[in-house]
């Protein structure tokens, strides 16, 4: 492992350097939340993400930023394939490459004072950082999560400790309302924006059922993560993007399905 | 004190370093990291007459030692090239660049080149010829020696800027196509351009690439190139430029050995975008410890 650490004299976009893991446990099932420690000055946004090195793997791991506290970084993380199931059998003590700071994230100025924040499985994690800079802000964010079943439910606590109102939804009824984050959509009453993050399918039927404004926040297969090499490109009404750097957040109306 | 330089066709370079084509758009994503003007120069996004989008997504897989991309040339087109990202890179990269040009007619590649002949910042003009031929039933311009000739011909009939085509790998004989463009006048061969491959997913069974297949690099494909270079050095005069694979110093110096006389690195920059800077850095250091004092000096020194 590489010991030698980059900064970004300018002090924009990314910076590589290395963080100590804190803590890596489970908290659901093949969910994992990795704590870091390390120079996290290049996040500035919630919804932006790390890109994680792992010893054998030719590319890096695109993760979600899920919550900052001055140079703790936490992340929550599925395990699909070899990459992160490596990553879930790291110890404290070990260190991790990352590059930081990566795409655009949400802007929270866009938004009225009550937001629904929506989240399915893995797109909920950067709903949390965002729902705390929204409550910091004075606003007045809701929030619906989306799990396939009980087993998959995280973060409830967390959302919960930051006073703002919930909902809960399992795909197969094994835990809180029975269906998807566009049922509780119908439930939650007034809300003037909204926040995504999620699976496509799910991101497409929130766009459907709301008819305010807001930012959706994509996934794809990155090569870089940094916007060299337009592995992750994207039409927009305004022209091509690259998720991982004009990305991950789309404004609602620049869309294109 | 080692000497790094090396010279293309007339252009020197303070170093054999250069930034592979579609690994590093046009330099600024990474002239926000780090002074661009340590490089030896930078062959840039590969670029067409028309904007292109290129395919659909997925395009990017990984394998053991390296990954698959399927961009399809994504591009803004040759007007928006010389008019905003050429001019953007010359304010933050002072040295001669490689421009990388790709068509599906003739007439697109002489296109491409009459326009980068003009612009001054343009050293050498890099011509990728893996793209399919329109007008030849779609087979890649590369695999054919025919192909190749005529496009390297038409190429150097517009420009007095040194020529390199970018051979594809991708063919039975890689030898019988760079004499070919050897003959066809070419300055000098890029070599290789990525390797045909691809992924299949075990949960949804289909290919992992949207266009199911795409090109191979990183370190996994680094002896095919060494090979090939090997092979080509031996045929031609011609100067080579050698990439596929390389990740470090040591890497340049054998790549130098079996006959490159400058070298292109692609795949390693998406993983560590100080990679070029590294190598860089590290070269005069693994040129001590084996003993060479000028790096121009090793060029062929393994045949």
């Amino acid at each position: 492992m590489r010991v030698k650490q980059y900064t970004n004299k300018w002090g924009i976009d990314m910076i590589k350097s290395l963080f100590d893991i804190e803590q890596n446990e489970p908290l659901a099932s093949g969910i994992y939340r990795l704590v870091l420690h390390g120079d996290t000055s290049a996040i500035t946004a919630p919804g932006q993400f790390v890109n994680i090195e792992l010893e054998g793997r030719f590319l890096r791991r695109p993760i979600s930023v899920c919550d900052l506290d001055g140079q703790r970084l936490t992340l929550i993380y599925k395990t699909i394939g070899k990459g992160t199931q490596q990553l879930g059998i790291m110890k404290p003590g070990e260190k991790l490459d990352l590059l930081t700071g990566l795409g655009n994230g949400y802007n929270t100025d866009h938004c009225g004072q009550e937001p629904l924040l929506i989240g399915g499985g893995v797109g909920v994690p950067p709903l949390y950082l965002l729902a705390k800079r929204l409550v910091a802000a004075g606003k007045k964010p809701k929030v619906i999560v989306g799990f396939n079943s009980l087993q998959e439910v995280f973060l409830e606590e967390k959302f919960r400790d930051l006073g703002i109102e919930l909902f809960l939804t399992t795909a197969d009824g094994s835990y809180g309302l029975k269906g998807f984050v566009t049922d509780a959509m119908k439930l939650c009453g007034r809300y003037d924006y909204t926040f995504a993050c999620g699976p496509e399918p799910m991101l497409k039927a929130v766009y459907t059922v709301s008819d305010v404004n807001g930012q959706y926040s994509f996934e794809e297969r990155m090569g870089c993560g940094f916007g060299a090499c337009m592995g992750c490109s994207c039409k927009t009404k305004y022209g091509y993007k690259r998720i991982c750097k004009d990305g991950p957040v789309l404004e609602k109306e620049e869309i294109v399905w | 004190m080692v000497n790094t330089t090396v010279c293309l066709s007339g252009m020197t370079l303070d170093n054999p370093i250069i930034p592979a084509s579609g690994t590093f758009g046009y330099g600024a994503e990474y002239a926000q990291l780090y002074d661009l003007n340590l490089l030896g120069s930078l062959s840039f996004k590969g670029t067409t007459v028309e904007e292109r989008f290129g395919n659909a997504t997925p395009r990017i897989a990984e394998c053991e030692s390296g990954m698959l991309n399927s961009v399809g040339l994504q591009n803004p087109g040759l007007e928006a090239v010389c008019a905003h990202e050429l001019p953007a890179l010359a304010k933050v990269f002072h040295k001669s660049v490689i421009a990388n040009i790709s068509g599906f007619t003739v007439e697109e590649y002489v296109a491409c080149a009459k326009a980068m002949d003009e612009m001054e910042n343009v050293g050498i003009i890099e011509v990728n010829v893996s793209c399919p031929n329109v007008h030849g039933g779609g087979m890649s311009f590369g695999v054919s020696a025919q192909a190749a000739a005529q496009v390297t011909r038409a190429v150097k009939s517009v420009t007095t800027k040194p020529v390199y085509i970018k051979l594809s790998p991708n063919v039975t004989d890689i030898v019988e196509i760079a004499q070919a463009c050897e003959e066809a006048g070419a300055d000098g061969l890029s070599l290789i351009n990525t390797l045909l491959a691809m992924r299949i997913d075990l949960k949804t069974k289909r290919p992992v690439l949207a266009n199911k297949v795409g090109g191979l690099s990183g370190p996994a494909i680094f002896p095919v190139a060494l090979r090939m270079v090997y092979q080509v050095y031996s045929a031609v005069k011609l100067p080579i430029i050698g990439m596929g694979g390389i990740t470090s110093a040591e890497d340049v110096i054998e790549m130098m050995l079996a006959g490159a006389s400058a070298v292109q690195v692609g795949a390693a920059n998406l993983k560590n975008p100080f990679a070029c800077k590294e190598i860089i850095e590290t070269l005069p250091s693994v040129m001590e410890k084996y003993k060479i004092e000028s790096i121009s000096k090793i060029i062929g020194g393994a045949h």
